[in-house]
Parts: C-alpha cells; sequence; structure tokens
C-alpha cells in the first residue's frame, strides 16, 4: 500500500553512501471521476417485452459496496414474472427474430455495440458505484471488451454457415450471470445468443444488477424488437425459476460449482442444452528462468486485478523454490505500491469487496489460513471505515493439503507453494477437481509448449494473465464447467449442433 | 432565378489525397441520357506508380493493425456511406438511369456489403487457420497473412462491383490500387471521399480513373506489386497478357469470371482467401 | 525480460491520474530535474550564454520557479557556460567520449572527457561504444566506462546506452548492469540524436536495473532519459514510474535527470496554468 515515507537521500559521496538530504514524497491528490454522468432511479422494474414494468414479487435493494450507500430500489422477479419473460421471449423468437436474416440481427448488435460505445462512461461509472471495482478497470478493461463482443458476434450473426456448427438456433435462452463482471458477463451470454438467433430472458446478479438495467435502456435505444432480451432482477429464486421454466430450451450459467451442480441436476431428463462457467483455483506457476518483473505482474494482476473476484484468478501461485525468495520479496515490494480505495478515484487500484457476504467468506477462509499454519502477509493499508474492504493478501508456506490451497476464496488472498521440476508444478497444478485455467512463466518456448499440453485447464497463459478477447475461447474443464464462451467455438452454445434434437 | 451549383472536380485518391492526374489529362464522362456529367482525371502509368508507392508505404502499419482495428475502420466506411446514401443514390441514378428503387437496392446493398466484410476482419483466420496434428513433438499453427499491395481491376458500375472486389482485401490486410470502372469512374472518387473521412489511413486504398488498357499493364508488370484482381478486365486477349505479365513476380491472380456476377449476391471466400499466405509455423514442446 | 508484459506495465503506470496539488509536485520537481541542452553543430558562446541565463531563472516573470538541475553542452562549451553559472548551483554537464557517436581511439575519448573535466564541468555524459556492444565484446565496453570514470576525477558519470540502437530490453538491462558495475553515477539512455530515443518502458527497464542494484549492493544509481520528453504530461508519467518502480528516495535531482530542452517550457506553462487557471501560451515564455 502507497504509505508517505520520509527517507533519506541526497548527494552521493564517491563510495555511494548517501548524505541526507529532505526528499518530500510524491503523493497522488485525490483524482475523482465524476459521479455526475450517472442517473440513478430510485426504483427500477422488470424488462420485459420491451418495456420496464413493475414486478409482481417483492424488492431489495442495491447498494454501493464502498461506502453501504443504497442506490435502488430493485424488483424481485416471481415465479408469475419469470412466466410472462420467457413467453415474452418465445414470442419474440417464433414471431420476429428467427425470421429475420442474419445480417439484419447482425445490424442489431451493431447498433447495440455502438451505443455501448458512445455511452461507456456512463456504463464504467455506473458498474464501478454498484461492484466496487476500480473505475480504471471499468473504463480501461470491462467496458471497451463488452463493445468489443458485441461487435465480434454481431459479425457472426450472417456468416454461421462458415462457423461449422450449423445454421439453426435452439430457440429461447435462459441466462443466470454472477456479480463479479456483470455486464461483460451480460456480453459473453447475450452476445452469441442473439446473433445464432436466439431470444434471451437474462437474470444479474442480485448485487449488480444496474449495468443490465441500462443495458435494457440501450436495447430500447436500438430498437431491438420487443421480447428479444428480456431482463428479469432477483435472486436463487429467481434463478432456479429461470433455469427451471419448462419452455427454455438453453440454460447459460456463470458463478460458483456448487450452484452449478444444482442446475445440472435440475435439467436431467429435459432437453435443455446447458453451458456451465464455474469456479476455479488455478495455479501460476513461475519458473526459474521466467522475466521475473513481468512475472510478479502477472502474479499481482493474476490474483489482484478486480479484487480476486475472478474465476480464473490465478490463486495459487506455484513459485519454483530456487527462485522462491526472490520472488517473493519482488511481490511483496510491488503489493507495496497497490492503492486499495474509493473506486471512483482514477488511481485505485483495488476496491471494494462486492458484498458483506462475499467479505465474510474471505475473512473466514483467511483465518482458516492462518490456523492451518501458513504465514500471513499484507502491506500497510488504511481501509475506509464504511463499506466493504479486504486488503491484498498472501500466504506463504502452504501446501496442497490445506484448505486454502484447495478452495475458491474469490478474494485477494494469494496461496504461495513451491515446486522443483517442472512434472512436479503439472502435478500440483492438476491437484485440483477445477480446471480453468493456468499460468505458465519461463523465457523456454518448449517449456511453455510442454506444459500447456500438460495441464488441465481451459485457458493457459503463457508469459501473461488475465487477458481476454471476445475471439478467444474461454472455459474449463471438469469441475470449472463446460462450455466455451468467445470465438468460433462460442457458437456452439447457442446452436443446434445435435442431431438428435 | 436558379441558383448556379458549385460543381465538383473529380481527381484521383491516392495516399489519402486527391491529387490531379501528373499527366493532366482528363475525359468526359456522361451520364445515361447522353449529356455531360464532368470530366474525370485520366490516370498515366505514373500516377499508377505513385499510387503503389503509397500502398507499399501504407502497408506495414495496416497489416500490423489489429483485426479488431480494422474491423472498426471498415465499420466506419460503412456509416459514413450511410450517411450519404441520398448522395449516392442520385450519382447512380444520373450515371446508370435506373429507378430511384433500383439505385436505393445498389446502395444499401454496397453499405451491407461493406459490413458483412468487416464482420469477416477477425474471423477468417478463425476459419482458414488451425493448428495441425503433426506426427511429432511440435506445435504446429496455420494462419493466414495478407500477401501485400493487390492490384485490382474493378468490374463494370459504379459502386457496389467496386465495394465488392476492395473490401475483401482491406479487411484481410491488404493495401489496394483499384482501376474504377471505365464508363463509371465519378462514384468511385465520391468514394474515395467517403473513406478519407472515415479513419482509413492514406493509402489503403488507392483509386486511379482512366483507360484500363493503358493503366492495367503498369500495374500487372510491376514488380512491387503482390497481388492482381483482374475481375473488371472484359477483354479476354487483354487479361491473358494481363496475368502472363504478372507471372514475372509470380504475383497471386486472380482471374475474370467466365459468367457474369450478380454482385447481389453473398459473395464467397475466395475474394478474401486468393490474397492471404498461409505460414505455419513449427516449434518443439519439450522441458 | 518479457516485452510485451513490460510495455503493459509501463502504459498502465501512464493511466496515473495526477492533478491539483500533486501535479504541482511534480511539475516544481520535473524542472529541478532538467539538464537543460543544447548539443548542435551551429552553437556558439551567445547561444550558450542564454541558455546558461534559462536554465538559472526559467520564468523571468515568477522568481518563485526553481532552476534547473544543469545545462548539458559540448565541451568546448564548457568555459563559457560556467563563466555564467558561476555558483548558482546549476551544474554544468558535458557530453563527451566521441559524442555522438563513440567511434574513436579511447585515448581520443579519454582526452575529450579530460578536456571537459579541466574546463570546469562538473558532471560528463559519455556514450557507450555501441558496435562493441552488439558485437558482444562486453568487456571493452566495461574497460571503456572504467577508464573514463578514472578520467573524470571528481565530475559525476553518465553513462549513454544509445536505447534505440540496443532495440531490446535485454540489451538495455544488459547495459544497465555492465555499466553500474564499471562505477557510472547515472545510467542515460540516450544522447537524443537517434530515433527512438528515451521511452517509458525503456526507463522502467533501467529504473529496475537501479534498484535491483540498490538491493544487491546498497549503493543508488541515478537514471537519465534524454531526448523526445517534450510536454509536462510526459514528464509526469516519469515521475510517477520513478516513485513506483524505483521508490521515492529516486525522485530527487541527485537520482533522476530529464535530457531535455522544450520540455522546460511546457512545464513552465503548465506551472503558470496551476497558478492562474488559465491556459497559456508560447509568447509568454522565452524561447531562450
Amino acid at each position: 500500500m502507497m504509505v508517505s515515507t520520509s527517507s533519506t537521500s541526497g548527494r552521493t559521496n564517491s563510495t555511494g553512501e548517501r548524505t541526507s538530504s529532505t526528499n518530500r514524497a510524491f503523493e497522488y491528490a485525490p483524482a475523482p471521476e465524476s459521479r455526475s454522468i450517472v442517473d440513478i432511479k430510485p426504483s427500477y422494474g422488470l424488462f420485459i417485452n420491451g418495456e420496464f414494468v413493475d414486478g409482481t414479487g417483492t424488492s431489495f435493494k442495491t447498494i454501493n459496496p464502498a461506502s453501504e450507500e443504497v442506490l435502488a430500489e430493485i424488483s424481485e422477479a416471481s415465479e408469475a414474472d419469470v412466466d410472462l419473460a420467457v413467453k415474452a421471449a418465445r414470442r419474440a423468437y417464433t414471431r420476429v427474430w428467427s425470421k429475420l436474416s442474419g445480417a439484419e440481427r447482425a445490424k442489431y448488435l451493431y447498433r447495440i455495440a455502438r451505443i455501448i460505445q458512445e455511452r461507456g462512461r456512463e456504463l464504467a461509472v455506473l458498474e464501478s458505484i454498484d461492484n466496487g471495482k476500480p473505475i480504471k478497470e471499468s473504463r480501461d478493461v470491462d467496458i471497451p471488451i463488452v463493445a468489443a463482443h458485441f461487435f465480434y458476434y454481431a459479425g457472426w450473426a450472417d456468416k454461421l454457415s462458415h462457423a461449422g456448427y450449423g445454421t439453426t438456433p435452439l430457440g429461447v435462452a435462459g441466462q443466470v450471470i454472477p456479480w463479479n463482471f456483470p455486464l461483460l458477463m451480460l456480453a459473453w451470454k447475450i452476445a452469441p445468443a442473439l446473433a445464432c438467433g436466439n431470444t434471451v430472458v437474462l437474470k444479474p446478479a442480485e448485487t449488480t444488477p444496474l449495468t443490465a438495467l441500462l443495458f435494457a435502456e440501450i436495447c430500447q435505444q436500438a430498437d431491438l424488437p420487443p421480447g428479444v432480451v428480456n431482463i428479469v432482477t432477483g435472486a436463487g429464486d429467481t434463478g432456479r425459476a429461470l433455469v427451471s421454466h419448462p419452455d427454455v430450451d438453453k440454460v447459460a450459467f456463470t458463478g460458483s460449482t456448487d450452484v452449478g451442480r444444482h442446475i445440472a441436476k435440475a435439467v436431467a431428463g429435459s432437453r435443455k442444452k446447458v453451458t456451465l462457467e464455474l469456479g476455479g483455483k488455478a495455479a501460476n506457476i513461475v519458473f526459474d528462468d521466467a522475466a521475473l518483473d513481468q512475472a510478479v505482474e502477472g502474479i499481482v494482476n493474476g490474483i489482484f486485478f478486480n479484487q480476486g473476484h475472478v474465476c480464473c484468478a490465478g490463486s495459487r501461485l506455484l513459485v519454483q523454490e530456487s527462485v522462491a525468495d526472490e520472488v517473493m520479496e519482488k511481490l511483496k515490494r510491488r503489493m507495496s505500491t497497490l492503492r486499495v480505495g474509493d473506486p471512483l478515484d482514477k488511481n485505485t487500484d483495488i476496491g471494494a469487496i462486492n458484498s458483506a457476504e462475499q467479505l465474510a467468506k474471505i475473512r473466514e477462509l483467511s483465518d482458516i489460513g492462518e490456523a492451518e499454519g501458513s504465514e500471513r502477509w499484507s502491506p500497510a493499508c488504511e481501509l475506509p471505515t464504511t463499506g466493504f474492504w479486504f486488503p491484498p493478501t498472501v500466504f506463504t508456506g502452504v501446501s496442497q493439503a490445506h484448505r486454502i490451497a484447495r478452495e475458491e476464496i474469490f478474494g485477494p488472498v494469494l496461496s504461495v507453494l513451491t515446486f522443483r521440476t517442472p512434472a512436479e508444478a503439472v502435478e500440483k497444478a492438476n491437484n485440483t477437481p477445477f480446471g480453468l485455467s493456468a499460468g505458465v512463466w519461463t523465457e523456454k518456448g518448449s517449456r511453455i509448449l510442454w506444459m500447456a499440453n500438460q495441464l488441465r485447464a481451459g485457458v493457459v497463459w503463457a508469459n501473461t494473465f488475465n487477458k481476454f478477447d471476445p475471439t478467444s475461447p474461454f472455459g474449463g474443464y471438469k469441475e470449472s464447467g463446460y462450455g466455451r464462451e468467445g470465438g468460433r467455438h462460442g457458437l456452439e452454445a447457442y446452436l443446434k449442433v445435435e442431431s438428435q434434437r | 432565378m436558379t441558383r448556379l451549383d458549385v460543381r465538383k472536380t473529380y481527381k484521383l485518391y491516392i495516399g489519402g489525397e486527391f491529387p490531379r492526374s501528373e499527366s493532366g489529362r482528363s475525359y468526359i464522362v456522361n451520364d445515361a441520357k447522353g449529356n455531360l456529367m464532368a470530366n474525370a482525371a485520366q490516370a498515366s502509368r505514373k500516377d499508377a506508380r505513385d499510387a503503389v508507392t503509397a500502398a507499399r508505404r501504407a502497408f506495414p502499419g495496416w497489416s500490423s493493425k489489429t483485426a479488431y482495428n480494422r474491423a472498426q475502420v471498415v465499420y466506419r466506411i460503412a456509416e459514413v456511406l450511410e450517411g450519404r446514401r441520398d448522395q449516392f443514390v442520385a450519382e447512380l441514378r444520373a450515371a446508370e438511369g435506373v429507378t430511384e428503387a433500383k439505385a436505393r437496392t445498389y446502395v444499401d446493398a454496397a453499405i451491407d456489403r461493406l459490413v458483412w466484410y468487416a464482420g469477416w476482419a477477425d474471423k477468417i483466420g478463425q476459419v482458414v487457420g488451425n493448428a495441425n496434428p503433426v506426427a511429432g513433438p511440435y506445435f504446429n499453427l496455420s494462419t493466414p497473412e495478407p500477401s501485400g499491395v493487390v492490384a485490382v481491376v474493378a468490374p463494370r458500375g459504379p459502386l457496389l462491383g467496386l465495394i465488392s472486389v476492395v473490401a475483401p482485401l482491406i479487411v484481410t490486410g491488404n493495401t489496394v490500387v483499384v482501376i474504377a470502372s471505365e464508363a463509371f469512374p465519378l462514384t468511385a472518387i465520391t468514394l474515395g471521399e467517403v473513406m478519407a473521412t472515415s479513419d482509413l489511413p492514406g493509402g489503403v486504398v488507392n483509386v486511379l480513373t482512366g483507360s484500363v488498357a493503358e493503366i492495367a499493364p503498369w500495374l500487372a508488370s510491376h514488380m512491387d506489386v503482390n497481388g492482381l484482381d483482374l475481375t473488371g478486365v472484359a477483354d479476354s486477349d487483354l487479361a491473358t497478357s494481363l496475368e502472363a505479365a504478372g507471372a514475372e513476380n509470380l504475383k497471386r491472380i486472380l482471374r475474370p469470371p467466365l459468367a457474369p456476377i450478380d454482385w447481389l449476391e453473398e459473395p464467397d471466400l475466395s475474394r478474401m482467401t486468393t490474397f492471404l499466405e498461409t505460414k505455419t509455423v513449427w516449434h518443439p514442446i519439450g522441458l | 525480460m518479457d516485452q510485451v508484459g513490460a510495455e503493459a506495465r509501463a502504459a498502465s503506470l501512464g493511466t496515473r491520474s495526477i492533478k491539483t496539488t500533486a501535479k504541482a509536485y511534480a511539475i516544481d520537481l520535473a524542472i529541478r530535474m532538467v539538464d537543460l541542452t543544447t548539443l548542435e553543430g551551429m552553437d556558439t558562446a551567445g547561444k550558450v550564454r542564454a541558455l546558461a541565463a534559462k536554465a538559472m531563472r526559467p520564468d523571468p516573470a515568477d522568481p518563485t520557479c526553481p532552476a534547473t538541475a544543469a545545462v548539458c553542452v559540448y565541451p568546448d562549451m564548457v568555459a563559457t557556460a560556467k563563466q555564467v553559472l558561476g555558483s548558482s548551483g546549476v551544474n554544468v554537464a558535458a557530453v563527451a567520449t566521441a559524442f555522438p557517436s563513440g567511434r574513436a581511439a579511447l585515448d581520443i575519448k579519454l582526452a575529450d572527457t579530460r578536456d571537459a573535466v579541466e574546463a570546469g564541468a562538473d558532471e560528463i555524459d559519455m556514450v557507450i561504444d555501441r558496435g562493441a556492444f552488439l558485437s558482444g565484446h562486453y568487456l571493452r565496453v566495461f574497460e571503456e566506462i572504467v577508464a573514463v570514470r578514472e578520467a573524470c576525477g571528481p565530475a559525476h558519470l553518465k553513462v549513454i546506452f544509445e536505447t534505440g540502437e540496443l532495440q531490446t530490453y535485454d540489451n538495455v538491462r544488459r547495459a544497465s548492469w555492465l555499466a553500474m558495475m564499471a562505477g557510472g553515477h547515472f545510467i542515460k539512455t540516450s544522447t537524443g540524436k537517434v530515433q527512438p530515443a528515451a521511452t517509458l518502458p525503456v526507463t522502467m527497464i533501467m529504473l529496475e536495473a537501479v534498484r535491483d542494484f540498490r538491493e544487491a549492493t546498497g549503493q543508488m544509481i541515478g537514471v537519465k532519459p534524454a531526448g523526445g520528453i517534450r510536454t509536462s504530461k510526459d514528464a509526469i508519467k516519469y515521475l510517477v514510474m520513478v516513485n513506483e518502480v524505483a521508490g521515492p528516495d529516486w525522485l530527487d535531482p541527485d537520482w533522476f535527470r530529464f535530457g531535455a530542452s522544450t520540455l522546460l517550457n511546457d512545464l513552465l506553462m503548465q506551472r503558470t496554468k496551476m497558478t492562474t487557471g488559465r491556459y497559456s501560451g508560447p509568447d509568454y515564455f522565452t524561447l531562450d
């Protein structure tokens, strides 16, 4: 954490010793992004059939996790509401959307992409306020990739015959997304679904509904035919109603492995097609011949980007024993320059934890980590008094048998283990029910490729980490789920591929 | 009293600018009724040479942009063209004498064609590239790369054919010197205006107007041109001699079609793949 | 060294938003770090005198504006500069060793160095032999630096790599360690005569090197990016990088310099905007 230093430095004499003189530290003044660009209404209804309508269920509040300020009242969609939304989606599919050519579907998606670019700043600010992530990330990472995702899939809508999965859509897709990348997860779900000719009912996470609701407005601005996109806000019950609705042809879920498991059980025996993108406990593997300064950046990016609320986070650092001390020293020094604070401050690197519930989980597992015997370290951090905050934390002396090496913490907490040989690194990396991603840091090309071959993970990042692109398929092995989002492969989930359907 | 209009001078479009022909020549272009529409610049071999220089200079930058970036630029060309829809409809009507409805169909198709090709920029590699399962411990990847500078003889017609031969080249990262349709050159220059205001870097597309028989041989024999699209060459003897001239540096050649093309139909991928090289990279897999 | 990773980190540091009090601090610090430079074939005593006067008093309308760290001139201009600067606290840095190419016999380069020191130079900016470096003769490069350091006597030695010719970050890192171990007081990116000159990523590599060198030996070495830094915005990005990569100990003219000429007026313009609230124009600042 950046702290002010009163260091001494000054003229060197010929032996390199420093004579003292005062040196003021470089303290960054507050650089807040203005909130005035967003217009948050006091309450929101559901977006069904192209309009905002009142839900018939109860309501709940969404708050700003950095301050606990109440932002708005959100409808909790009831089973009846979900049914209305699915009906609207079905009508839109049968009467309008399935009758449009791919080129026309493409144009709607281009419109949406364009408007997202035009309203980019507004979306970024809203995302940071509702989710807690730094404005630097929502502005520079989330929103640009959201727009790019819509552009990319718009371009597939009229080229499906070249993609290799046929050209027949599935019908109505029920989609449930998490709170860690609210608008990006929405883009990953809606863009390919619509491009392939499906209509959707999407439920955003209960702690982060606002950008989805603004997206609904964008659909209206784009003159998207009513019912093609429907947004039903709510929590677990709403999600359950949606995925078990008999008239939903396709279920797409991103979230915890636990819930994914329930969904997979619930659709058993139905003909619903399912894709799941679940949890992870990725190994970030650093060899002794890695470009160490860049590897440290990759480690930091891997677990502290987005407050560690990332399914593919590099939450286990596997460092070759011969460079472990050097890497830890560099890592701690680098962690000391991370700025934790107001998400709307443009200089903030680490924002707020998304909810009290998540903060409690992170604290619990961190306490367990200490109790299990690992050594815990965080840079000195002044945390705000309101809101949900957790300092970037690293545990050393962790072994595979520790819970913090096996369970997904979903917070800015890194567990450090060591290895001796490439084979051992692979063994440890694969020794988990998860299989979403992995990182490899070495300057040796053949070793990168060998490791990539051996690692049981859907995404392997070599000499980089947490890189996403609409053209690049993303998804997991094993209990990290099945199906891919992004790229040509991302179309498969939304087309009738099997001959028996 | 009717207002006198300010008439446009139609020059060439080279290197992002609109120079006159260095030869100082022009030729008369009449509308469908036989009335004078304008004098179009009559390009010389030196203009063609300059256009190739401009295209070559633009190639490294254009081909190294991300596919996403190129797609965004080509979408923008479509946007600007859409904004000028009425102007192009009027130009088509005057040049070809077609009805308003027919002119709209062609202009709309041209815009949509740009949008279709724009979407290919970041997908063609996924369709024609792939990893290869070689029989040994090697990583092996084939990816398409643009050939370089491509000279094009545009098909007869003011707009849709022209866009249909130019768009596939630029989305794949090639740069272009195109000889516009000799009978319908004016819209090509107006299209140059659209490109010049669409974030398209100068030199990526260069438009020459004038005599195909005079200019094409200079492009076909130019040793710094990598590809030759002969779609608009109606005379088969000329086409043969151009292809033979292109053989000197083994240009990639797209021959004239055997039957007239219906430009309203969705194209296949050959206009992109003919001017894409396949690069295959090997790397051992081992500790 | 991974190029993509290094450039990404440098770019990310460039997104820091430095406003209000932080910006005022940075601008004044940057002014104090400027080595105001003229290295032209057409330099005359008149030109050098004007430069030295500006270095001492960059903004005649504002006496609170700090002086620059040094002026940087060719060896035969040192005496003229020294005459004007006297005991003002602004140092005289001289380029030497057959600057900018470095292509001459060693004894000539050493004579060039001694000449500048005798004329009164407080600092010597030498160039390494890039030909020797790129052909792998690292020991020769090392020994030349040692010899020049000796010829410097009491003057401080900056070692210029000409990073635009070294081209890879691995080379720059290698050159950094070579120069530090050979006794340089400062490592410097460029002569300003070759493009590209200083860049953020290249400077970052050098900041990492001086940080690691202190870690290993306890000794601090300074860093000087030179050439191509024209705006206050650029200068502030460099200071952010110094702060977060090497550490605040380097935020001092003793340990970080900007080799620049046009940068100074842009810093003055920004400084004026911060105090008056109005955007300024070139007419309000002296050309020299």
